[in-house]
């Protein structure tokens, strides 16, 4: 985390702050929002408070959301993420809007995530020693039937690697055409990848590309960080860095960086 | 008709409802009310091959895991929600410490289809979720099938019907009619699903009391054999209303269970030499127990039930 210091003393803000931004322009004004915890959460509130005051945010334990947090929040559960809620239904009652197809933007983590897009939360691999991990949560859930999944993870050989070794949480399979074969329903599936070092979004045929990479980061870099082959958009973007509006929501709520180290 | 009391300690209500080899839900509400005070409570009992059903759990899962009680988890997530893994469940399953566990991975969705189909008494449910995802070729409660009524592929989540439900909640009555508000999670199915419900309670009221919101009343006292009063019996998880997350306390876990002989001493500490719950109170401290309590209160509205 030494880099993301530098990075903050030279550019004024962290790669977590950087995430955030990216990961709330995802977000568009009027959607419906399943938002998690840590970058999301954040990534959740400045989206409310910048470009998209009408979103709407559900959660895993059933609360929906018009107005978020003004608490920094370490669960979904925590005590301010109840209190002003519109609405504290059931679990079954946000999944049944996922599996309807309403909600439009899901975001994840994931210990790996490969070429496809497919999330494992479940087996980690390392030092050639498997590792359990916690699991799906809702994960799988999200990445299966949300309209657009979001992915958020730090960029590293490990974790962009060709093939998951456990497929917790769906993506495109093995390509075009897998989800509709699988039975997943057709407007949904990944959409993109925000790493510490780009944005990776996804062709037609179902594999990743470097969409845009991130200020002061080269494209040798981060194919050099990821597993596989990782292909390159024509038109490359540069991340465009957080505003001073989304800096101010991320530090009012979360003052410590202790999501965004 | 004044109905027998349900209540009784902690103590009496596992010892009298939850025998080794039950499958026991807990956690229903996600992060918010988990049932540490009855986990540790089985703890002391000494009690073997549970079956831990739940979505998340948070860190209570990991203990009991820890602590020998357990040999087959189904759930979504088991972990620590705040901090990351959970070390006891890791050793477990990678290397059958103290005892090998079987893992029955569900998402958060088959979760909580599992319990609605225990809850409406079918044998299963379907869903889309799961589909293509390697949970569906390991859970064999997860089974494809083809739609009857369309051309699609669907998954059949099997019912799931745990032996008890412990269940915390704000309020509660002596026969176990309770009120819960905040964060539902699957307790509303999960209380339905199971054989017994266990009701632990931060505060009991007189019946007049739930009565008086019954769109409250998400348990119904008929289905609850035992009533636990238990103020605080949820820490270190939040209670709204009641009682803050102790946010401190899942850090400290997850850096003092690393270590198997680290986790045997926290285990020691607060639970083992832990006679009961007021102790454990007292062993927090004053200051930390004082930060803990409700800053704000925060009431809803009365709901007028007159005509």
């Amino acid at each position: 985390m030494a880099r993301s210091e530098a990075n903050l003393a030279a550019r004024g803000y962290t790669f977590g702050e950087l995430m955030v931004a990216a990961a709330a322009r995802e977000i568009g004004d009027g959607e419906l929002v399943f938002v998690g915890v840590r970058l999301p959460m954040l990534a959740f509130v400045v989206a409310r408070r910048t470009h998209a005051p009408r979103a709407v945010g559900l959660f895993e334990n059933g609360v929906l959301r018009e107005t978020p947090s003004t608490e920094l929040l370490y669960t979904m559960g925590d005590p301010p993420n109840l209190r002003g809620a519109t609405q504290c239904g059931a679990m079954l009652d946000v999944m049944g809007l996922l599996q309807q197809g309403r909600v439009d933007v899901g975001f994840l983590g994931a210990a790996e995530v490969d070429r496809f897009g497919n999330l494992n939360t479940t087996w980690g691999y390392r030092n050639k020693e498997r590792q359990r991990l916690p699991g799906s949560g809702g994960a799988c859930d999200i990445a299966c039937l949300a309209r657009r999944t979001i992915v958020l993870l730090a960029h590293d050989r490990a974790r962009l690697c060709d093939r998951v070794g456990h497929i917790t949480s769906p993506g495109f399979g093995n390509g075009e055409g897998w989800r509709r074969a699988q039975g997943l329903p057709p407007a949904s599936g990944p959409s993109a990848i925000i790493t510490t070092l780009g944005v990776l979004r996804f062709g037609h045929d179902g594999e990743a590309f470097l969409a845009a990479v991130h200020p002061g980061i080269s494209v040798v870099e981060v194919l050099a960080n990821t597993g596989w082959t990782l292909r390159v958009a024509d038109e490359l973007m540069e991340t465009e860095p957080p505003s001073d509006a989304e800096l101010s929501v991320m530090r009012e709520l979360d003052p410590n960086r202790f999501w965004t180290r | 008709m004044t109905a027998e009391s349900k209540l009784l300690t902690m103590r009496d209500a596992i010892a009298r409802h939850v025998p080794s080899g039950s499958m026991v839900l807990l956690g229903a509400q996600l992060e918010q009310m988990i049932p540490f005070a009855a986990g540790h409570e089985l703890i002391r009992q000494s009690r073997r091959d549970l079956t831990l059903v739940g979505p998340i759990s948070d860190i209570l899962f990991d203990q009991l895991i820890g602590a020998g009680c357990v040999s087959r988890v189904m759930a979504a997530w088991v972990g620590n929600v705040s901090a990351g893994v959970g070390y006891c469940f890791r050793r477990a399953v990678e290397r059958s410490i103290p005892r090998r566990l079987e893992v029955v991975d569900y998402s958060n969705f088959t979760m909580a289809l599992a319990l609605h189909a225990g809850a409406l008494g079918v044998p299963f449910l379907p869903t889309y979720a799961t589909l293509g995802s390697d949970l569906l070729k390991k859970n064999g409660n997860l089974r494809e099938f083809s739609s009857p009524v369309s051309e699609e592929k669907l998954v059949a989540v099997r019912a799931l019907r745990p032996d008890v439900a412990i269940l915390h909640v704000q309020r509660s009555d002596a026969q176990g009619n309770a009120h819960i508000w905040g964060s539902l999670g699957v307790a509303v199915d999960g209380a339905r699903a199971a054989r017994k419900v266990i009701v632990v309670a931060e505060e009991i009221v007189e019946p007049s009391v739930i009565a008086s919101d019954p769109n409250h009343t998400l348990i119904p006292g008929f289905l609850v054999a035992a009533v636990v009063h238990e103020p605080g019996g949820a820490h270190p998880s939040p209670v709204q209303g009641y009682c803050g997350r102790d946010h401190a306390f899942f850090t400290e876990y997850h850096e003092r269970t690393r270590r198997l002989e680290d986790f045997e001493g926290w285990l020691a500490r607060w639970v083992v030499q832990v006679t009961d719950r007021t102790e454990y109170w007292k062993h927090l401290g004053v200051a930390r127990v004082q930060a803990l309590a409700v800053k704000e209160h925060a009431f809803s509205a009365p709901a007028d039930f007159g005509y």
